[in-house]
């Protein structure tokens, strides 16, 4: 298992950017990856509530996720877990955090997509391979908060 | 089940910190006969994991990149995945602030 940490600074408030992250009507103007259509943006945003997006890519693919949400904090912090329907993607549950801070510019967002687990990083981790990993992941870190 | 057993895991942490190294010297620090570390080896090599070379009388060992480089090419996908969202969200968040601006006014 292992875990990915991306940081952008947004030149919008956090209160505007915790509800793009956290509102049906924010979720579906970006989480679908490319300019492919959010179908089911449902959203429960409470401690405990649930969370359901199905979005098409633009290779006709439908995909959907769903989780819960463990914490909420406006307009700090979410945590939720997330779950492929269908387990193609990532067989497990994962868990993504997001964490805003107040900057002059606006907002400095710091994503971390966490217990993540695929074939090939159970296997790495097995084998002792998780400092490598542990490597890639500061470097795209470093890569990403330019 | 290659990475089942302790001594198998042992032997791939030991070749993370020093690869290519000769069975007798990757069989050191184990309180085991040489015949069963090359059984363990055996084992890891049919798994993928690691190839053993010959030359002369020794037999060199070394991983295999190519499971470690799976890895990394998979943590990269979700790494683009999720940076192309956190664009979009950003001039998403980036528009609402605009109009938010444009009504206090």
């Amino acid at each position: 298992m292992t875990s990915l940490t991306l940081v952008r600074r947004i030149k919008a408030r956090p209160q505007i950017v915790f509800d793009a992250v956290t509102t049906a009507e924010g979720i579906a103007h970006w989480w679908g990856p490319d300019a492919g259509p959010v179908l089911v943006a449902e959203v429960d945003p409470r401690v405990g509530g649930r969370y359901r997006v199905r979005f098409r890519l633009l290779d006709t693919t439908e995909h959907e996720s769903s989780g819960e949400f463990l914490k909420f904090v406006r307009p700090k912090r979410v945590v939720m877990s997330w779950r492929w329907a269908g387990g193609v993607e990532d067989p497990g549950e994962s868990r993504v955090e997001i964490t805003l801070k107040a900057i002059s510019e606006g907002t400095e967002l710091t994503f971390t997509h966490s217990q993540l687990h695929s074939e090939e990083t159970t296997r790495s981790h097995e084998g002792g391979w998780t400092g490598a990993l542990d490597k890639l992941e500061a470097h795209l870190a470093a890569l990403t908060a330019v | 089940m290659a990475l089942v057993d302790p001594t198998r895991r042992a032997i791939l942490a030991q070749l993370e910190r020093t690869d290519g190294v000769s069975i007798s010297e990757l069989a050191k620090p184990f309180a085991i006969r040489l015949p069963a570390v090359m059984k363990h080896l055996g084992v890891l090599a049919d798994a993928g994991l690691v190839t053993r070379s010959k030359s002369g009388r020794t037999v060199t060992v070394r991983l295999r990149p190519r499971p470690m480089r799976e890895a990394m090419e998979w943590l990269r996908r979700y790494e683009r995945f999720w940076s192309t969202r956190l664009d979009r969200l950003a001039v998403y968040a980036e528009s609402k602030e605009d109009e938010a601006r444009r009504k206090d006014r």
